[in-house]
């Protein structure tokens, strides 16, 4: 069992058979956003999850089927809410830009 | 405890960077974090690797403890500053064990790295080392952390304080949705906890919540201050930090963090547990 967070987002170190998978980039001015941070809300807006940025903008969460919103946190630039729809055993990917 | 003595704010940290009588130390989920730049002089504990015992589950003991920060060259009467990722939880987990060993001088940093990060001040990926010293570690304190029977002999009789996620909580995650879906036997809590998620106590920056609003969050949550409380989470480390917040930043004189948490929790074989969004009751 992993513990720790991934050191990158690339699928290949975790078995995602049936994990139901929200993931993408931040990118500003279309360049990808490293270092900032992207926050997981549930259909509340309650706080679930947070990661940072890979070096290439990326990131990724493991959740279940609904409704969600993504919030990202970057140095020098405002918040910006994007909400996703996930699907079991589904890998959603999302593009933010900030 | 109040909190001008166990938070500092960046621009303390900026100004003890060279002070001989501050270790400034990083600790994080993510352990590769250090690596890709941390604040000047700050050494890295790897939350792992350095504070769990190898083979049993466990964490260090007072031997190794006082072994870990003697190498480290971390002294007794050191101020020690701790920080890290995801908001604290790693560092406030920390915090825990410098505590629970005795160390007399330990602060967080408000907001940690996060924090640090957004408001764009310097990183450096330096490595930092500093001549090892001759530590002691005290006898571990148990007032304040909880073993298993005592968490089920606290149902219906003390606060029990479940503070991860609503979804976790009711049974619908087994763990933090940053991190695969792997954990205990069972989903869901231990009857009669409330469910106070960590975040609620922290600002989207990761510094901690006012005096005022953290009482009243609590408060309205069912938490009675005349009871002992303990909280849990997953593996003890968000649970770490609302028992910061409780005991450090609140001046609760009875909080416990059960570091054991749900992965220990829900595997118990014939203990009660609760799935849903309410807390349930305290049938035995």
């Amino acid at each position: 069992m992993s513990c720790g967070a991934p050191a990158d987002h690339t699928l290949t170190d975790v078995n995602v058979l049936g994990q139901t998978i929200i993931q993408g980039t931040v990118v500003h001015e279309n360049e990808p956003v490293g270092g900032a941070y992207v926050r997981l809300l549930d259909r509340t807006g309650e706080f679930t999850a947070e990661v940072p940025t890979g070096a290439t903008g990326e990131f990724r969460f493991f959740a279940t089927p609904g409704d969600w919103t993504l919030r990202t946190l970057a140095p020098r630039l405002s918040p910006v809410d994007a909400t996703v729809s996930a699907s079991a055993g589904r890998v959603i990917e999302v593009s933010i830009t900030v | 405890m109040s909190r001008s003595t166990v938070l500092v704010d960046a621009d303390w940290v900026e100004a003890h960077i060279d002070d001989p009588d501050v270790a400034l130390v990083e600790v994080d989920e993510d352990t590769t974090a250090y690596h890709k730049g941390h604040i000047r002089g700050a050494l890295k504990l790897h939350w792992k690797d350095d504070l769990q015992d190898p083979v049993r589950r466990d964490f260090v003991n007072q031997q190794q403890f006082q072994e870990l920060l003697s190498s480290r060259g971390i002294r007794n009467n050191n101020t020690v500053v701790l920080y890290g990722g995801n908001n604290n939880w790693f560092a406030a987990y920390a915090y825990w064990y410098f505590k629970l060993y005795g160390h007399e001088n330990v602060v967080l940093l408000d907001g940690g790295r996060k924090k640090w990060e957004l408001d764009s001040r310097e990183l450096t990926d330096e490595v930092t080392l500093r001549k090892p010293m001759q530590y002691t570690a005290q006898a571990p304190n148990l007032s304040i952390r909880a073993f298993r029977d005592e968490v089920v002999d606290a149902i219906g009789s003390k606060n029990l304080v479940d503070v991860r996620s609503p979804d976790e909580y009711a049974g619908r995650l087994l763990a933090p949705a940053h991190l695969p879906q792997e954990s205990a036997q069972r989903g869901g809590h231990v009857p009669t906890a409330a469910n106070i998620p960590w975040s609620k106590a922290a600002n989207d920056d990761g510094t901690f919540k006012l005096d005022e609003e953290l009482k009243k969050l609590y408060a309205d949550a069912g938490v009675d201050f005349s009871r002992a409380t303990i909280a849990y989470c997953r593996i003890g480390e968000r649970s770490a930090h609302t028992w910061f917040v409780l005991h450090e930043l609140l001046d609760q004189p009875n909080v416990k963090n059960y570091d054991g948490s749900w992965t220990e929790y829900g595997s118990l074989v014939g203990v009660p547990v609760a799935i849903g969004d309410e807390p349930g009751e305290a049938a035995r």
